[in-house]
Protein backbone atom coordinates (compact mmCIF):
# COMPACT_ATOMS: atom_id res chain seq x y z
CA UNK A 1 0.00 0.00 0.00
CA UNK A 2 1.89 3.51 -1.24
CA UNK A 3 1.61 6.16 1.27
CA UNK A 4 -1.09 8.54 0.21
CA UNK A 5 1.23 11.10 -0.98
CA UNK A 6 2.65 8.77 -3.59
CA UNK A 7 -0.71 7.65 -4.86
CA UNK A 8 -0.31 10.78 -7.53
CA UNK A 9 2.76 10.06 -9.21
CA UNK A 10 1.97 7.68 -11.52
CA UNK A 11 0.71 8.31 -15.43
CA UNK A 12 -3.08 7.11 -14.43
CA UNK A 13 -3.25 10.16 -12.16
CA UNK A 14 -3.59 12.28 -15.16
CA UNK A 15 -7.94 12.91 -15.62
CA UNK A 16 -8.03 14.14 -11.40
CA UNK A 17 -5.05 16.12 -11.85
CA UNK A 18 -7.24 19.62 -13.17
CA UNK A 19 -10.39 18.81 -10.09
CA UNK A 20 -7.63 18.05 -7.14
CA UNK A 21 -5.34 21.29 -8.24
CA UNK A 22 -7.98 23.28 -6.37
CA UNK A 23 -7.17 21.26 -3.36
CA UNK A 24 -3.40 21.27 -3.71
CA UNK A 25 -3.34 17.92 -4.62
CA UNK A 26 -5.02 16.35 -1.38
CA UNK A 27 -7.41 13.51 -1.42
CA UNK A 28 -8.64 12.80 1.68
CA UNK A 29 -9.93 15.97 3.88
CA UNK A 30 -9.00 16.45 7.46
CA UNK A 31 -10.97 16.16 10.52
CA UNK A 32 -14.18 14.10 11.05
CA UNK A 33 -15.57 12.30 7.74
CA UNK A 34 -19.45 13.73 6.94
CA UNK A 35 -22.30 12.20 5.40
CA UNK A 36 -23.24 12.95 1.17
CA UNK A 37 -26.44 13.90 3.14
CA UNK A 38 -24.80 15.99 6.13
CA UNK A 39 -26.23 19.30 6.94
CA UNK A 40 -24.09 21.81 5.60
CA UNK A 41 -24.08 25.14 7.10
CA UNK A 42 -22.52 28.14 6.98
CA UNK A 43 -21.20 29.81 10.41
CA UNK A 44 -21.53 33.67 11.14
CA UNK A 45 -17.88 34.12 11.02
CA UNK A 46 -16.49 36.41 9.07
CA UNK A 47 -13.85 35.48 5.80
CA UNK A 48 -10.71 37.03 7.98
CA UNK A 49 -8.90 37.60 3.86
CA UNK A 50 -11.62 37.19 1.49
CA UNK A 51 -8.45 37.78 -0.81
CA UNK A 52 -6.54 34.25 0.07
CA UNK A 53 -9.41 32.22 -0.59
CA UNK A 54 -9.87 30.16 -3.79
CA UNK A 55 -13.22 31.27 -5.77
CA UNK A 56 -14.60 27.94 -5.25
CA UNK A 57 -14.18 27.98 -1.79
CA UNK A 58 -15.71 31.18 -2.18
CA UNK A 59 -18.72 29.75 -4.22
CA UNK A 60 -19.54 26.60 -1.86
CA UNK A 61 -19.49 29.03 1.19
CA UNK A 62 -22.44 31.03 -0.46
CA UNK A 63 -24.03 28.57 -1.30
CA UNK A 64 -24.31 27.39 2.23
CA UNK A 65 -26.09 30.47 3.39
CA UNK A 66 -29.29 28.12 3.77
CA UNK A 67 -28.46 24.98 5.07
CA UNK A 68 -27.89 22.39 2.23
CA UNK A 69 -26.29 18.96 2.00
CA UNK A 70 -22.45 17.94 0.52
CA UNK A 71 -24.68 16.12 -2.26
CA UNK A 72 -26.46 19.15 -3.19
CA UNK A 73 -23.56 21.03 -3.15
CA UNK A 74 -21.26 19.14 -5.10
CA UNK A 75 -24.13 18.97 -7.80
CA UNK A 76 -24.36 22.75 -8.10
CA UNK A 77 -20.78 23.92 -8.41
CA UNK A 78 -20.59 21.11 -10.59
CA UNK A 79 -17.15 19.31 -8.60
CA UNK A 80 -16.53 15.69 -7.85
CA UNK A 81 -17.99 14.78 -4.33
CA UNK A 82 -14.18 14.22 -3.17
CA UNK A 83 -13.12 17.85 -3.93
CA UNK A 84 -16.14 19.20 -3.02
CA UNK A 85 -15.42 17.68 0.62
CA UNK A 86 -12.04 18.62 1.06
CA UNK A 87 -13.21 22.42 0.36
CA UNK A 88 -15.76 21.77 2.94
CA UNK A 89 -13.28 20.45 5.36
CA UNK A 90 -11.18 23.36 4.90
CA UNK A 91 -13.86 25.73 5.73
CA UNK A 92 -14.74 23.75 8.60
CA UNK A 93 -11.37 24.27 9.91
CA UNK A 94 -11.19 28.31 9.43
CA UNK A 95 -14.62 27.75 11.08
CA UNK A 96 -16.56 28.94 8.31
CA UNK A 97 -19.12 26.27 8.10
CA UNK A 98 -20.87 23.68 10.23
CA UNK A 99 -21.51 20.30 9.17
CA UNK A 100 -23.53 17.89 11.02
CA UNK A 101 -24.55 14.15 10.39
CA UNK A 102 -27.72 13.10 11.12
CA UNK A 103 -26.98 9.46 11.00
CA UNK A 104 -24.58 7.14 12.48
CA UNK A 105 -23.85 3.84 10.59
CA UNK A 106 -25.65 1.87 13.70
CA UNK A 107 -28.70 3.70 13.68
CA UNK A 108 -31.73 2.51 11.19
CA UNK A 109 -34.14 5.52 10.49
CA UNK A 110 -36.88 5.12 12.91
CA UNK A 111 -40.38 3.89 12.17
CA UNK A 112 -41.74 7.43 12.97
CA UNK A 113 -39.65 8.99 10.13
CA UNK A 114 -40.20 6.12 8.05
CA UNK A 115 -44.18 6.74 8.59
CA UNK A 116 -43.66 10.20 7.43
CA UNK A 117 -41.70 9.25 4.20
CA UNK A 118 -44.30 7.01 3.25
CA UNK A 119 -47.09 9.41 3.86
CA UNK A 120 -45.53 12.36 1.58
CA UNK A 121 -44.58 9.66 -1.09
CA UNK A 122 -47.89 8.37 -1.40
CA UNK A 123 -48.99 12.38 -1.40
CA UNK A 124 -47.13 12.90 -4.24
CA UNK B 1 -32.22 40.85 34.49
CA UNK B 2 -31.99 42.12 30.56
CA UNK B 3 -32.19 38.54 28.95
CA UNK B 4 -32.88 40.60 25.60
CA UNK B 5 -29.19 41.95 25.54
CA UNK B 6 -28.08 38.13 26.46
CA UNK B 7 -29.82 36.65 23.63
CA UNK B 8 -28.33 39.71 21.25
CA UNK B 9 -25.03 38.75 22.18
CA UNK B 10 -25.20 35.11 22.48
CA UNK B 11 -28.54 33.98 20.74
CA UNK B 12 -28.25 32.36 17.01
CA UNK B 13 -30.53 34.10 14.02
CA UNK B 14 -33.72 32.13 14.03
CA UNK B 15 -33.73 30.35 11.52
CA UNK B 16 -36.16 27.17 10.38
CA UNK B 17 -34.35 23.72 11.66
CA UNK B 18 -32.46 22.17 8.31
CA UNK B 19 -34.28 19.84 6.91
CA UNK B 20 -34.55 15.82 7.86
CA UNK B 21 -32.08 14.29 4.52
CA UNK B 22 -33.03 10.64 3.93
CA UNK B 23 -31.14 8.38 1.39
CA UNK B 24 -32.38 5.94 -0.99
CA UNK B 25 -30.46 3.86 -2.79
CA UNK B 26 -30.62 2.77 -6.04
CA UNK B 27 -28.59 -0.07 -8.04
CA UNK B 28 -28.31 -1.97 -11.43
CA UNK B 29 -26.62 -2.85 -14.50
CA UNK B 30 -25.95 0.03 -17.16
CA UNK B 31 -28.98 0.09 -19.02
CA UNK B 32 -31.14 -0.88 -16.71
CA UNK B 33 -33.17 2.47 -16.00
CA UNK B 34 -31.74 3.85 -13.11
CA UNK B 35 -31.23 7.32 -14.91
CA UNK B 36 -35.12 7.63 -16.37
CA UNK B 37 -36.40 6.40 -12.88
CA UNK B 38 -34.82 9.11 -11.06
CA UNK B 39 -36.04 11.51 -13.33
CA UNK B 40 -39.17 10.32 -13.47
CA UNK B 41 -40.03 11.15 -10.15
CA UNK B 42 -37.44 13.75 -8.96
CA UNK B 43 -35.52 16.66 -10.35
CA UNK B 44 -32.64 15.50 -11.48
CA UNK B 45 -29.05 16.63 -10.63
CA UNK B 46 -25.52 15.94 -11.94
CA UNK B 47 -23.46 14.58 -9.65
CA UNK B 48 -19.89 13.53 -10.04
CA UNK B 49 -17.72 11.62 -8.18
CA UNK B 50 -14.06 10.83 -9.07
CA UNK B 51 -12.00 8.70 -6.60
CA UNK B 52 -9.33 6.58 -6.71
CA UNK B 53 -9.52 3.13 -6.70
CA UNK B 54 -8.02 1.68 -3.77
CA UNK B 55 -5.92 -1.43 -4.11
CA UNK B 56 -8.94 -3.29 -2.54
CA UNK B 57 -11.55 -2.40 -5.02
CA UNK B 58 -9.15 -3.02 -7.83
CA UNK B 59 -8.42 -6.42 -6.70
CA UNK B 60 -11.49 -7.39 -6.68
CA UNK B 61 -12.55 -5.80 -9.96
CA UNK B 62 -12.84 -8.16 -12.79
CA UNK B 63 -11.90 -5.73 -15.67
CA UNK B 64 -8.84 -6.44 -17.47
CA UNK B 65 -6.10 -4.42 -17.92
CA UNK B 66 -6.85 -2.03 -14.64
CA UNK B 67 -3.79 -1.08 -13.16
CA UNK B 68 -2.96 -1.31 -9.58
CA UNK B 69 -3.79 2.42 -9.24
CA UNK B 70 -5.94 4.30 -11.33
CA UNK B 71 -8.38 6.82 -10.80
CA UNK B 72 -11.92 6.53 -12.17
CA UNK B 73 -14.68 9.35 -12.99
CA UNK B 74 -18.48 7.94 -12.01
CA UNK B 75 -21.32 9.96 -12.61
CA UNK B 76 -24.06 8.99 -10.00
CA UNK B 77 -28.14 9.50 -10.65
CA UNK B 78 -28.78 12.16 -8.01
CA UNK B 79 -32.64 12.98 -7.50
CA UNK B 80 -33.82 14.98 -4.58
CA UNK B 81 -37.89 14.75 -3.43
CA UNK B 82 -38.90 17.56 -1.05
CA UNK B 83 -41.73 15.35 0.61
CA UNK B 84 -42.23 18.51 3.03
CA UNK B 85 -40.59 21.71 4.30
CA UNK B 86 -38.69 19.58 6.83
CA UNK B 87 -38.16 16.10 4.96
CA UNK B 88 -36.42 15.28 1.86
CA UNK B 89 -35.70 12.22 0.16
CA UNK B 90 -32.31 11.87 -1.54
CA UNK B 91 -31.85 9.06 -4.54
CA UNK B 92 -28.61 8.11 -5.33
CA UNK B 93 -27.98 5.72 -8.60
CA UNK B 94 -24.81 3.49 -8.68
CA UNK B 95 -23.94 1.04 -11.37
CA UNK B 96 -24.35 -2.22 -10.18
CA UNK B 97 -20.33 -3.63 -10.94
CA UNK B 98 -18.33 -4.92 -7.82
CA UNK B 99 -15.92 -1.86 -9.07
CA UNK B 100 -18.30 0.59 -7.97
CA UNK B 101 -18.69 -0.81 -4.75
CA UNK B 102 -16.35 1.64 -2.90
CA UNK B 103 -19.18 3.99 -3.52
CA UNK B 104 -22.06 1.68 -2.02
CA UNK B 105 -19.89 1.78 0.78
CA UNK B 106 -20.24 5.13 1.98
CA UNK B 107 -23.71 5.44 0.71
CA UNK B 108 -25.41 2.57 2.49
CA UNK B 109 -24.61 4.29 5.91
CA UNK B 110 -27.90 5.52 7.15
CA UNK B 111 -29.50 4.84 4.25
CA UNK B 112 -33.29 4.05 4.51
CA UNK B 113 -32.81 1.17 1.95
CA UNK B 114 -32.08 0.19 -1.71
CA UNK B 115 -34.07 -0.88 -4.67
CA UNK B 116 -32.42 -3.20 -7.03
CA UNK B 117 -33.53 -2.04 -10.56
CA UNK B 118 -33.69 -5.79 -12.40
CA UNK B 119 -34.05 -6.11 -16.48
CA UNK B 120 -35.48 -10.07 -17.05
CA UNK B 121 -33.12 -9.13 -20.33
CA UNK B 122 -29.87 -9.11 -18.26
CA UNK B 123 -30.92 -10.41 -14.90
CA UNK B 124 -27.24 -11.82 -13.86
CA UNK B 125 -26.41 -7.99 -14.05
CA UNK B 126 -28.64 -7.66 -10.66
CA UNK B 127 -26.69 -9.97 -8.89
CA UNK B 128 -23.74 -8.00 -7.43
CA UNK B 129 -26.02 -5.74 -5.93
CA UNK B 130 -28.37 -8.41 -4.54
CA UNK B 131 -25.25 -10.28 -2.71
CA UNK B 132 -24.01 -6.59 -1.69
CA UNK B 133 -27.79 -5.67 0.07
CA UNK B 134 -28.08 -9.19 1.48
CA UNK B 135 -24.30 -9.61 2.81
CA UNK B 136 -24.33 -6.23 4.48
CA UNK B 137 -28.41 -6.69 5.74
CA UNK B 138 -29.16 -3.39 4.13
CA UNK B 139 -32.87 -3.70 3.70
CA UNK B 140 -34.10 -3.91 -0.15
CA UNK B 141 -36.44 -4.65 -2.68
CA UNK B 142 -36.36 -5.75 -6.42
CA UNK B 143 -38.24 -3.79 -9.40
CA UNK B 144 -38.43 -5.56 -12.20
CA UNK B 145 -38.49 -2.85 -15.09
CA UNK B 146 -40.13 -3.89 -17.84
CA UNK B 147 -39.25 -2.97 -21.46
CA UNK B 148 -41.41 -3.09 -23.97
CA UNK B 149 -40.76 -5.31 -26.32
CA UNK B 150 -39.33 -7.76 -23.25
CA UNK B 151 -40.26 -10.64 -23.01
CA UNK B 152 -43.00 -11.40 -20.10
CA UNK B 153 -41.69 -13.99 -17.40
CA UNK B 154 -43.52 -15.19 -14.65
CA UNK B 155 -42.89 -12.96 -11.50
CA UNK B 156 -42.49 -16.42 -9.41
CA UNK B 157 -39.85 -17.43 -12.31
CA UNK B 158 -37.86 -14.42 -12.02
CA UNK B 159 -38.18 -14.56 -8.38
CA UNK B 160 -36.34 -18.39 -8.72
CA UNK B 161 -33.52 -17.16 -11.03
CA UNK B 162 -32.68 -14.00 -9.04
CA UNK B 163 -32.85 -17.01 -5.95
CA UNK B 164 -34.51 -14.44 -3.52
CA UNK B 165 -35.34 -14.96 -0.08
CA UNK B 166 -39.20 -15.76 0.57
CA UNK B 167 -40.34 -12.19 2.12
CA UNK B 168 -38.44 -9.98 -0.01
CA UNK B 169 -40.75 -7.92 -2.09
CA UNK B 170 -40.57 -8.23 -6.55
CA UNK B 171 -42.09 -5.37 -7.74
CA UNK B 172 -42.68 -4.65 -11.59
CA UNK B 173 -41.88 -1.35 -12.93
CA UNK B 174 -42.08 1.11 -15.85
CA UNK B 175 -39.29 3.76 -14.91
CA UNK B 176 -40.69 5.86 -17.06
CA UNK B 177 -43.66 6.66 -15.44
CA UNK B 178 -43.93 8.59 -12.29
CA UNK B 179 -46.37 6.66 -10.84
CA UNK B 180 -44.84 3.06 -11.31
CA UNK B 181 -41.51 5.19 -10.17
CA UNK B 182 -43.59 6.22 -6.98
CA UNK B 183 -45.24 3.12 -6.29
CA UNK B 184 -41.82 0.98 -6.07
CA UNK B 185 -39.99 3.55 -3.61
CA UNK B 186 -43.65 3.45 -1.47
CA UNK B 187 -42.91 -0.92 -1.65
CA UNK B 188 -39.68 -0.03 -0.41
CA UNK B 189 -40.59 2.14 2.29
CA UNK B 190 -43.47 -0.67 3.36
CA UNK B 191 -41.17 -3.40 3.23
CA UNK B 192 -38.66 -1.46 5.80
CA UNK B 193 -41.40 -0.64 8.24
CA UNK B 194 -42.78 -4.11 8.07
CA UNK B 195 -38.88 -5.33 9.12
CA UNK B 196 -38.96 -2.94 11.57
CA UNK B 197 -41.46 -3.67 13.18
CA UNK B 198 -41.07 -7.77 12.83
CA UNK B 199 -37.90 -6.78 14.63
CA UNK B 200 -39.14 -4.72 17.46
CA UNK B 201 -41.96 -7.69 17.71
CA UNK B 202 -39.33 -10.38 17.81
CA UNK B 203 -37.11 -7.88 20.16
CA UNK B 204 -40.15 -8.46 22.61
CA UNK B 205 -40.52 -11.65 22.77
Amino acid sequence: MPADDERWLDAEAGPVVRPYALTQGRTRHTGASFDLVATVMATRARVADPSSMAPEHMNVLQLARAPTTVADIASDVDLPLGVVRIILADLRELGLVAISTPVTPATRIDTHTLREVLNGLRGL
Amino acid sequence: MDYGAYDQAGGQPSSPPPPRAIKILLAGGFGVGKTTLVGAVSEIKPLRTEELLSEGSVRTDSTQGVEAKTTTTVAMDFGRISLRSDLVLYLFGTPGQQRFWFMWDELAIGALGAVVLADTRRLADSFPAIDYFERREIPFIVALNVFDGARRYAIEDVRTALDLEPGLPMVLCDARSRESAKEVLIALVEHVLATASQESVSGIA
